[in-house]
C-alpha cells in the first residue's frame, strides 16, 4: 500500500495558491484575450487522512473548478497541488495515471455521470480493468461485492442505469469511486439533485464508507446544512477565493464573515414557529 | 369553513396506460384551495405530487392518460374542459411555474417578446407597446434589477435565479388566480432559493393569489405554507395545517420527512436520521398500506390501507391513513427527543 514518500505526518492533499483564470477570447480568424475570469484565485486548504473538508459557496464561487484543478482535469494557472507530498500540478495525462487509484470523484448529477448504454457491472467494473487490479471471474466478484457495499445487489450487476432512481444511481457513482479503493473522494455537490429523504441515505452512506476505508473527502456543495452534517472542518468559498475556514462548528456556529453568515440565514429552518419570528425579525429592520 | 373555495379537487385520479399495466400516479387526492391561501403538497419522486398539479392546469391529457374526479375552479369543471377552453384558461386563471427555468424558456426569442406573446394571446386587443410596458412592470415586481433594459435579454443571458424570476413575472402576466409551482426552487442555491420563497410569499399577500406549492422539502414549506397535503405512491397520507403538521404528525412517513431534514440551528446528529428503501413501484403495491416496507412502526393491521381520516381528538381538518392510535403515534414518533423516524429493524435494501 504504501508508497516512497508516504508520510503519515503529511497531510493527504495540500492545495497552496491555486490559481485558476480562464481566458475570455473573442475574433474571427485570431483569437484576442479580451479579459479574464478569476474562476479560483489563491485558495489554499489542506486535507488530513480520513478527513473530511467541506466546501461551500453559490453556483459560480469556484467550487467545482477547484475540484476539478485538484485532480487535473483542468490545469491550474498557477499554485501546487501536493498529494501525500508529491506535487501534482501540471502533471500529464500519463503521469496522473497511476494517481487516480488514489483519488477518484462523485458527480452531481446521477443522470448525467453514468454511460446509459453501459451495464451497471461495467460502469463500476471500469476503473478496475482500466487500471489492471483486476478481470474475468474476479473483477465480477469484485463489482458485486461494492454493489452490495453501497447498498445495491449483486442482481443488479447486468441492469442498466435508467432502471435505477436518482438516489440509487448515486449509489452506483459511489460503487465506482470506491472500487480502487482511493484514499480521497472528491464529491461535488452529491445529494443536491435528489430528495431530501434520500440525501440523509447517501449522508450516512458515505459516513459509513469512510469509517470503513479511511476515507478522505472533499465534500462540495451549496447547502451549508448539508455540509456541516459531514465535515470535520469547513470552507466557505465565495468569488473564486476562501472567506472563512474552520472546524464545522466554528464555521457555522460562530460565523466570522458576512458571506458565511448569509449563507447560514438561507438555509431554511423546518419550524414554522421560528421561521414566523425570523419573519418578523427580518420585518422589522427593514 | 367560510367562503366557497376557489380551486376544489375531489377524489382526483391519474392514471398510465403503460405496457407494463396502469399506473395509478394518482388515487383519489382531495383538498380545496382558497383565495390568498397556500397549500403545500409534499412527498417524494413518484408520490403522484408533480401529476396532481400538471393534471389540475390540464398538461396530463394524454391518450393513455385516465383522469376520473372533478377539479372545479370557481364552479368551472376542469376535467371536461375542452382543449380550447384549457387553454383560455391556462395563464388566465392558472398558471405555473416550473421546477427547471432552464428550458422553461424558448432560448431563441428574447424574455420580453415571449411575455408579450403571452399576452398578447389572451388579450388580442393589447398592443405590443402596452405588452412591454407590462412586461417591463411585472419584471419589475418580481425584483428584476434594470428591468427596462433586461426584458431584451436571452434567456441564456439570465442566471437561474433571475430565470426563476422572469418564470414568475410570465406566470402572473394575466393576474391569475391559482399558480401552481412545481418545485420553483430545487434548482437554485439556498441563498436564492431564500430569495424565491420571499417573493411567492409577498405576492401570496400583496395580490391574494392563491397557490398550490409542490415540492419533496419540508424546509420550504415551513417559510410559506398555510396548509399541507403529504403524498405517497399516489395517495394522501395526510393533510392538515402548517402547525399540525409539523407539531402533531400522525403519519410515519411525515415523521421521516421531518426527520431526515438537515437542522442548521440544532446540534449536529451522529448520523442523520432516514427512511430506509425507496418508494414502491406504482406497478406493483404492497397490499395494505404502501409504506409498509419502510415503516419500523409496521403491525398486523397495516395489510389493509386505513382511509383517511380524522384521528387525534380535536383537529377534524387533521387527517392521516395509519392505525396507529394518536397515542401510540405521541410516544412512537420521538426519536431521540425529537420527531422522526426510527431505525428500521433489518437492514434496508435501497
Amino acid at each position: 500500500m504504501s508508497e516512497p514518500g508516504t508520510n503519515a505526518s503529511l497531510p493527504l492533499l495540500e492545495v497552496t495558491d491555486l490559481v485558476k483564470h480562464f481566458s475570455i477570447k473573442r475574433g474571427v480568424l485570431i483569437d484576442r484575450e479580451v479579459g479574464q475570469v478569476r474562476a479560483v484565485d489563491g485558495v489554499s486548504f489542506r486535507i488530513g487522512r480520513g478527513e473530511t473538508l467541506g466546501l461551500v459557496g453559490e453556483s459560480g464561487s469556484g467550487k467545482s473548478t477547484v475540484c476539478r484543478a485538484v485532480l487535473q482535469l483542468l490545469a491550474p494557472t498557477s499554485g501546487s497541488v501536493k498529494f501525500e507530498g508529491l506535487e501534482i500540478a501540471g502533471l500529464g495525462r500519463r503521469q496522473m495515471r497511476p494517481l487516480r487509484r488514489q483519488m477518484q470523484m462523485i458527480f452531481q448529477d446521477p443522470y448525467a455521470s453514468l454511460n446509459p448504454r453501459k451495464r451497471i457491472g461495467q460502469i463500476v467494473g471500469d476503473p478496475l480493468k482500466r487500471q489492471n487490479v483486476a478481470s474475468g471471474s474476479e473483477l465480477r466478484r469484485q463489482v458485486q461485492e461494492l454493489l452490495e457495499r453501497v447498498g445495491l445487489s449483486s442482481e443488479h450487476y447486468n441492469r442498466f442505469p435508467h432502471e435505477f432512481s436518482g438516489g440509487q444511481r448515486q449509489r452506483i457513482g459511489i460503487a465506482r469511486a470506491l472500487a480502487l479503493k482511493p484514499k480521497l473522494v472528491i464529491c461535488d455537490e452529491p445529494v443536491s439533485a435528489l430528495d431530501v429523504s434520500i440525501q440523509a441515505q447517501i449522508v450516512n452512506l458515505l459516513d459509513d464508507l469512510q469509517d470503513e476505508f479511511g476515507l478522505a473527502y472533499l465534500f462540495v456543495a451549496h447547502d451549508i446544512g448539508v455540509v456541516r452534517h459531514i465535515s470535520d472542518r469547513i470552507a466557505v468559498m465565495n468569488e473564486g477565493e476562501i472567506v472563512e475556514q474552520g472546524t464545522a462548528d466554528e464555521v457555522c456556529e460562530r460565523p466570522k464573515h458576512n458571506y458565511t453568515k448569509k449563507l447560514l440565514a438561507a438555509v431554511p429552518i423546518p419550524d414554522p414557529r421560528e421561521s414566523r419570528e425570523r419573519q418578523h425579525r427580518s420585518g422589522s429592520v427593514q | 369553513m367560510n367562503a366557497a373555495p376557489l380551486l376544489s379537487v375531489s377524489d382526483l385520479r391519474v392514471g398510465f396506460a403503460t405496457e407494463e399495466g396502469v399506473v395509478q400516479a394518482v388515487d383519489g387526492v382531495t383538498f380545496d384551495l382558497r383565495h390568498g391561501e397556500v397549500v403545500a403538497i409534499v412527498g417524494e419522486s413518484g408520490s403522484g405530487k408533480s401529476v396532481t398539479a400538471q393534471t389540475i392546469i390540464g398538461l396530463t391529457r394524454a391518450n393513455n392518460a385516465r383522469i376520473e374526479g372533478s377539479v372545479v375552479l370557481d364552479g368551472q369543471e376542469l376535467t371536461s374542459a375542452g382543449d380550447a377552453e384549457m387553454r383560455q384558461l391556462r395563464g388566465d386563471r392558472i398558471a405555473m411555474v416550473f421546477q427547471d427555468p432552464m428550458t422553461s424558456f424558448n432560448p431563441v426569442y428574447r424574455l420580453g417578446n415571449q411575455i408579450v406573446e403571452a399576452i398578447r394571446a389572451h388579450r388580442p386587443d393589447t398592443s405590443k407597446r402596452e405588452g412591454r410596458k407590462r412586461a417591463v412592470e411585472l419584471f419589475e415586481a418580481v425584483g428584476i434589477p434594470d428591468a427596462e433594459r433586461r426584458i431584451d435579454d436571452y434567456p441564456h443571458e439570465f442566471s437561474g435565479g433571475m430565470r426563476q424570476r422572469a418564470m414568475i413575472a410570465m406566470a402572473l402576466a394575466l393576474e391569475p388566480e391559482v399558480l401552481i409551482a412545481d418545485e420553483p426552487t430545487t434548482a437554485l442555491d439556498v441563498t436564492i432559493q431564500a430569495q424565491i420563497l420571499d417573493l411567492l410569499e409577498q405576492l401570496n399577500r400583496r395580490r391574494n393569489l392563491a397557490t398550490i406549492l409542490i415540492t419533496h422539502d419540508l424546509g420550504v414549506v415551513a417559510e410559506v405554507a398555510d396548509r399541507v397535503l403529504v403524498m405517497y405512491a399516489g395517495k394522501v397520507v395526510e393533510e392538515g395545517t402548517l402547525d399540525e403538521i409539523f407539531y402533531d404528525p400522525q403519519h410515519p412517513y411525515t415523521w421521516g420527512l421531518l426527520g431526515s431534514l438537515t437542522r442548521i440551528d440544532r446540534p449536529r446528529p451522529q448520523r442523520l436520521p432516514q427512511i430506509a428503501g425507496s418508494p414502491p413501484s406504482l406497478l406493483d403495491l404492497p397490499e395494505g398500506c404502501p409504506f409498509r416496507p419502510r415503516c419500523p412502526h409496521e403491525f398486523s393491521k397495516c395489510s389493509q390501507y386505513p382511509g383517511l381520516e380524522a384521528r387525534p381528538p380535536d383537529s377534524p381538518g387533521h387527517r392521516d391513513r395509519c392505525w396507529l392510535t394518536p397515542e401510540e403515534k405521541k410516544e412512537k414518533r420521538m426519536v431521540e427527543g425529537q420527531i422522526g423516524l426510527e431505525a428500521p429493524r433489518e437492514a434496508p435494501s435501497a
